[in-house]
């Protein structure tokens, strides 16, 4: 095993990989910048190394510092959390480049997954079922038509190099695709560097459930369940569980069956997410993206399988065989994202944390990089905590979770706490029957 | 003269009207960026950009005149 690991991220998920990582006796190096000199993730750990100034092109996705801090400290291995430089091959190629292991799949995963158009062509290749969708990127609006007509509308617009639900819009007519297709080219130009767009069409209804995977060392992939994943806001996700109770073991299967697939297609190592949207009224399911890192909500995965999906990922870049059977998921859990952000309009807030009041209960787990005292920043994503509950069903974890949510007292920052309250008491969440327009409805 | 004021702390990212354009209602004319996230700014009615208050770049606070669009 690493003797040292430098943690290449910041907030809640920096904080939890060094937990991880010192309970194995790892020693551990965090990365900070300027506005996060007194950040409970630099706290924790044993080292820390400044970066530069806040903005994360200075500071938390600068790869010359990062890898000149691991060479200072002398690091054995980079764990990049998610995020970030998390899906960047170029970085995961300077780590190996100077000695030292990454903790994630091969840069070869992550360029195939990297493109959203690839990807869907690689995993159609394998069986793993896509929506019907363009295979070259339309350049201009007559393409962009003249494949809308096979597809049908609505359909999806996006960003071949997006990812995370960003650069993404759902498009109504052939008459609304003329009005933006320039404009989304642009946009995906402005924030990813490729112009490229990808057109699919529109589950709808959806809800997305995505499978967590773990490739072995002996070139095993194995499925460690699902998740559901269908309370979203701007096709971001606010609350997932596991497992998806309403799914159909049949479905499940193939799901899982499916997912495998997409990890063997690229010989996959380590922990990933193969995320698709299933019909429930049909069951048909089609590939959304893979996710080539630890995904956000992988702790419910781990309340429900009592395995530590970090340390797996440390174990497999180590070289370690892993003995791992998928066994039946113990209970149920939810994970509850709590967002600086106005609840209504979903818009960013940056605030200071003066009160912070969290319960204590054995069945509660709360990931965080925050605390009494800290400033939610402008510069950062406004995830302030991940509020878990686990219970032996649905029903008990939504019980503990109604009751976790009005016990929470944190402040003057503003957050989406009223937000999530109402999705705990709301009658189609409750039923398991919502999709994922939950949050555009009411 | 309408003020276009920011809704929220954040960064200017992108001007994308000059003073003197005409815009419509609900046209974006800049780009706010705060936490990863980019927020468009919308001319509150038809008119013409009078002025342009902040630049690309610069930081903006809640409440922080932004432009003004002079509405026939």
């Amino acid at each position: 095993m690493f003797r040292s690991l430098l943690v290449a991220n910041r907030g809640e998920i920096a904080v939890r990989i060094v937990r991880t990582a010192r309970s194995m006796g790892i020693r551990t190096v965090a990365v900070y910048s300027e506005a996060d000199a007194d950040a409970l993730h630099v706290r924790e750990a044993d080292e820390a190394a400044l970066l530069g100034p806040a903005p994360v092109q200075q500071s938390y996705l600068d790869i010359a510092r990062i890898i000149a801090a691991a060479q200072a400290h002398r690091v054995e291995a980079i764990h990049p959390g998610y995020g970030l430089l998390s899906e960047n091959a170029g970085f995961a190629r300077a780590v190996s480049g100077a000695g030292i292991a990454f903790v994630g799949p091969s840069p070869e995963a992550i360029e195939a997954m990297g493109d959203k158009s690839s990807a869907r062509r690689l995993v159609a290749r394998h069986g793993v079922p896509v929506a019907r969708g363009t295979g070259n990127p339309p350049r201009t609006v007559a393409e962009a038509l003249e494949a809308a007509n096979g597809i049908g509308f609505p359909l999806m617009l996006k960003a071949a190099a997006g990812g995370g639900g960003i650069g993404m819009s759902a498009v109504e007519s052939a008459e609304e695709l003329e009005r933006v297709f320039d404009q989304a080219r642009a946009r995906a130009e402005r924030m990813f560097g490729v112009p490229d767009l990808l057109l699919e069409q529109l589950v709808r209804p959806a809800r997305h459930v995505e499978v967590q995977i773990m490739g072995l060392n002996d070139g095993r992939v194995i499925a460690l369940g699902e998740r559901d994943c269908s309370v979203q806001r701007r096709f971001q996700k606010v609350v997932e569980e596991t497992p998806a109770r309403w799914l159909d073991d049949r479905i499940r299967e193939r799901l899982l069956a499916a997912a495998v697939r997409a990890g063997e297609c690229v010989d996959y190592r380590g922990a990933g997410t193969v995320e698709f949207l299933v019909d429930p009224t049909t069951g048909a399911f089609a590939f959304l993206e893979m996710n080539t890192r630890l995904q956000v909500e992988h702790p419910v995965t781990e309340m429900v399988t009592g395995l530590d999906l970090v340390e797996l990922q440390l174990r497999i870049a180590a070289g370690e065989q892993v003995d791992l059977r998928a066994g039946r998921p113990r209970g149920h859990a939810i994970e509850f994202r709590l967002y600086a952000e106005d609840p209504v309009r979903f818009l960013p807030a940056p605030g200071r944390i003066d009160s912070w009041t969290l319960p204590d209960h054995e069945w509660f787990r709360v990931d965080t990089g925050y605390g009494a005292g800290s400033e939610v920043t402008r510069y950062y994503d406004p995830l302030i905590a991940k509020l878990c509950v686990h219970g032996d069903d649905r029903q008990a974890a939504l019980a503990r979770a109604r009751q976790v949510l009005s016990e929470i007292v944190v402040g003057p920052v503003t957050t989406n706490l009223p937000l999530l309250r109402a999705v705990a008491e709301h009658p189609r969440f409750c039923e398991d029957t919502h999709d994922t327009r939950l949050l555009m409805n009411d | 003269m309408q003020e276009i004021r920011a809704e929220l702390s954040g960064s200017v990212w992108k001007v994308l009207v000059s003073v003197g354009d005409s815009v419509e209602r609900d046209q974006e004319i800049m780009i706010l960026e705060s936490m990863k996230m980019e927020i468009p700014v919308v001319a509150p009615a038809a008119g013409t950009i009078g002025s342009i208050e902040v630049a690309e770049g610069v930081a903006v606070e809640t409440g922080d005149l932004l432009a003004k669009v002079a509405v026939p």
